[in-house]
């Protein structure tokens, strides 16, 4: 349970974070909060050669609102965005789904940025954020690029992310008045991973209605149907023939997007 | 030492450190065996159990996924540090009075994580106590005396109509 040796650099800027990730022998890694390399570090399950800790660069720390969208920094902690304190045009929605993620303790270091790049099917921002349609700002050696959430979690444990690139922010859009959200983890302990999430955006304002199954073993399940919402046939039949496998296997997701449903129906 | 060696300054319990720490050196075995603090347990080092969380600038913190060389001129605070610390003690107290613990090898993790809860949700009833403290195991008492063990500071510190 001992990681096995690496060497580590803290650099001050994005510009000093990428000229260490060029590194052309990939054995360089960027490390946020380390709560889930640690584990897999601990482990040796993961024995890069240097750990670029990107967490003393401000720009990466920001939480900020840019025109329609809310624009929070990678390195920016579960915790932080769990106790509120800064403008959030989504009414809430970030604190929600942080309060829900792991425990204190795992929240006072995990950053966002973070649990993108792990991209665990069951990884809660992964669920909300592609349900939220979110982007995901992406900073490399040719500068930046934008990817749209759903095209980011390309697998289980699989990005688009290209060596040498790093994740710099995730930019939210501002949700209307009437937006409401839902969002059920089933989990037989509090806190743990989830597994099998629903999460629902229901923003007639911006004419979105959109159903996500994440948790289950690859990139999350999007239904963007209106329909759907009233139509609970309807929208089990939707997300049994995209996860398809044992009738039961599914179950617990049919059940936690049913219970987000619930939650954006008056 | 560790090729890849590096010196770090911070706080432990208060007190300034510098210290050579190799980069794979999680804080709890740094704590532990560096600074000799072994009050601070390791159950299964993957962040999981809870025995090892410290305080990180005040914040509950897992020592044994947070590397001793993120740590660099951080205040650490170890449940030895929190000998002198009202809260704790109070905590202490009520633990022993409330059978909080049996074998002693969760409460330094319990008690820093009860210390955050009692700071942060005040008002927490006995579920929002369980799911505050979810992230800390213990295998002897059930939990029943760790929750009643916070309920009596959560209720002490309530101020009390004149
Ligand atoms: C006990 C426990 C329970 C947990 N429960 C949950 C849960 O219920 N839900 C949940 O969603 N998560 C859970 N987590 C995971 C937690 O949310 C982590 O914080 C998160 O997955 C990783 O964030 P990090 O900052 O710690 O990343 P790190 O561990 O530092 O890094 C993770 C990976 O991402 C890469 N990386 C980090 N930052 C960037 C970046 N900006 N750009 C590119 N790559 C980057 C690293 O190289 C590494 O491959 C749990 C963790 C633990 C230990
Ligand atoms: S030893 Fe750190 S959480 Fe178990
Ligand atoms: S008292 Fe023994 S593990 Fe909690």
């Amino acid at each position: 349970m001992k990681a096995a040796d690496f060497d580590y650099a803290a650099p001050r800027t994005l510009d000093d974070a990428l000229a260490l990730l060029a590194r052309d022998d990939g054995a360089a890694r960027p490390v946020a909060g380390s709560q889930s390399l640690g584990p897999m570090l601990n482990l040796r399950l993961a024995q890069p050669g240097l750990l670029v800790d990107i967490t003393r660069i401000p720009e990466l720390r920001d939480i900020a609102v840019d025109g329609d969208a809310l624009v929070v920094g990678a390195c920016v902690t579960h915790a932080r965005l769990e106790d509120g304190g800064y403008p959030d045009p989504t009414g809430g929605v970030p604190a929600r789904v942080a309060a829900g993620i792991a425990y204190r303790a795992v929240r006072n270091r995990g950053t966002i940025g973070g649990s993108l790049a792990h991209a665990d099917p069951a990884a809660d921002w992964v669920a909300a954020l592609t349900a939220l349609g979110a982007d995901v700002i992406v900073a490399g050696p040719h500068g930046r690029r934008s990817v749209a959430m759903a095209d980011f979690i390309v697998g289980a444990f699989e990005t688009d992310l290209r060596p040498g690139e790093i994740i710099a922010a995730v930019r939210i859009p501002a949700l209307s008045e009437r937006a409401r959200w839902g969002y059920v983890k089933v989990c037989r302990k509090t806190g743990e991973f989830s597994h099998a999430t629903g999460a629902v955006l229901a923003d007639p304002g911006r004419g979105v209605a959109r159903c996500v199954v994440a948790a289950a073993s690859g990139r999350p399940v999007v239904l963007d149907d209106p329909r759907l919402l009233a139509d609970a046939a309807a929208r089990d039949a939707a997300v049994a023939a995209r996860l398809g496998g044992d009738p039961a296997a599914i179950r617990p997701h049919l059940v936690a997007l049913r219970r987000a449903v619930a939650q954006v129906t008056p | 030492m560790n090729q890849h060696a590096r010196t770090i300054s911070l706080t432990v319990n208060g007190h300034a450190v510098t210290a050579a720490v190799a980069p794979r050196t999680h804080l709890a075995d740094f704590l532990r065996e560096q600074r000799l603090l072994t009050g601070t347990h390791l159950g299964c080092e993957h962040g999981v159990c809870g025995a090892c969380t410290i305080l990180i600038d005040g914040e509950p913190a897992r020592s044994c996924i947070t590397y001793a060389v993120a740590c660099d001129g951080r205040s650490v605070t170890t449940v030895e540090g929190l000998d002198a610390d009202p809260l704790a003690a109070e905590l202490r107290d009520a633990f022993s009075a409330e059978h909080g613990l049996q074998c002693g090898f969760c409460t330094p993790g319990m008690l820093v994580a009860a210390r955050d809860v009692v700071q942060r949700l005040p008002d927490a009833d006995d579920a929002a106590v369980r799911v505050a403290m979810s992230g800390n195991l213990c295998r002897c008492t059930g939990y029943v005396g760790i929750v009643n063990a916070i309920r009596r500071v959560l209720d002490a510190r309530k101020p009390r109509p004149e």
